[in-house]
């Protein structure tokens, strides 16, 4: 009964994938004594919405912030739409990380002015328009807010930059699930058929169905691979099913 | 909707679709909406969509014009021919689970008879 899946997609080792907006090669994280990243290789296409899953601690955010461009200090090769990363590729990404970075007293209006200084390709319409239509008005202070609605300010701000990649780290965990419905319709309805949205959660329930592929990760490594519908039909489970079957082995 | 999240969504999207098409939620010849919309309105992914779109079209249940978007079939005929094999699906559903009971074609029969009734479905749920 507990057999693992075998990866679906073997990786090639060698040269980046020239078709992969998001390219991996042998990237390794440490943090002093311990390996977050151990010898990691991943390639992600363009159009698709990709769940990033794992137990805490299994490198999941530090992947993230990788590829975001805030970790300098590590090896192996990595491209994103064919940049190296630093400024070039920075510009292309849109990064949620799983700590709010704005100002707690800052009002949502505040906040879009500080994402039109910093982001060139911030679209100002599309996230007022996606805080419309979460309800939100832009004169409120975030500390005024629920934790639902703060997380809906920062979806509504990050996923209105016209970025090639989207990185969001637990964009839902802490929101009630009547809200998490909400936060998801919102990014199915904005988000550009040609990008690539990398989202990690524990909550794969929530976010199974609307998901292309998913990546489980172990220990700083990748452990399966594979499109969803794909493995629901080669299991004949539910991917929450197959999660806990392949890290309960 | 709610999904079986054990079986392909895409495969399940055919189903959904397929049923507002026989019912007339989306009635013959109309526009369908965007895959966007679609996939946001169930919470699905908007590729997965996309795929049972495709789906329907090669069943020939709906046809996409390059730019003015994807319509229901205006061919009364295909659909009468959906609702004859959805209904023969539900048939055989209902045979298998009988038969898994013991239950004779005469039983069976008797019991759809009553049932029908209780149900009062002199209309098709849906029409």
């Amino acid at each position: 009964m507990t057999t693992t899946p075998t990866p679906l997609q073997e990786r090639e080792p060698t040269m980046p994938d020239r078709q992969a907006l998001v390219s991996v090669r042998d990237l390794t994280v440490r943090y002093g004594s311990r390996t977050a990243l151990d010898h990691l290789d991943l390639d992600l296409p363009s159009g698709q919405i990709v769940g990033l899953l794992g137990e805490n601690g299994c490198g999941k955010s530090t992947l993230l912030k990788t590829l975001a461009g805030l970790y300098a200090d590590h090896t192996g090769v990595v491209r994103v739409a064919g940049r190296p990363l630093g400024p070039a590729s920075k510009a292309v990404v849109s990064y949620l990380p799983d700590r709010s970075a704005l100002p707690e007293r800052a009002r949502v209006s505040y906040c879009l002015e500080l994402f039109e200084d910093f982001y060139a390709d911030f679209d100002r319409a599309k996230a007022t328009e996606l805080l419309a239509s979460f309800g939100l008005e832009t004169s409120l202070r975030l500390k005024e807010m629920s934790k639902g609605m703060r997380e809906k300010v920062h979806i509504s701000l990050a996923m209105a930059r016209r970025a090639r990649v989207f990185l969001l780290d637990e964009p839902i965990s802490g929101v009630d699930p009547a809200a998490r419905e909400g936060i998801l319709d919102g990014i199915l309805r904005t988000l550009d058929p040609d990008s690539l949205l990398l989202v990690a959660t524990h909550l794969v329930h929530d976010l199974e169905t609307a998901l292309d592929s998913v990546v489980m990760m172990r220990h700083g490594r990748v452990l399966l691979t594979g499109e969803v519908d794909d493995l629901r039909a080669e299991h004949g489970a539910s991917l929450e099913q197959i999660f806990r079957k392949v890290y309960a082995s | 909707m709610e999904f079986d999240t054990g079986s392909p969504i895409w495969g399940q999207l055919v189903a959904e679709f397929s049923r507002r098409i026989v019912t007339g939620e989306w009635p013959a010849g109309t526009k369908i909406s965007g895959v966007r919309d679609l996939a946001a309105e169930l919470g699905v992914n908007p590729n997965t969509v996309q795929r049972a779109l495709a789906e329907l079209e090669r069943r020939e249940l709906c046809r996409s014009a390059r730019t003015a978007g994807r319509f229901v079939t205006d061919e009364e005929a295909r659909i009468d021919t959906l609702r004859a094999e959805l209904a023969q699906e539900a048939a055989d559903d209902f045979i298998d689970r009988a038969r898994g009971l013991g239950m004779g074609p005469d039983h069976a029969q008797r019991l759809i008879e009553e049932r029908w009734h209780d149900h009062h479905a002199d209309t098709p749920a849906g029409a």
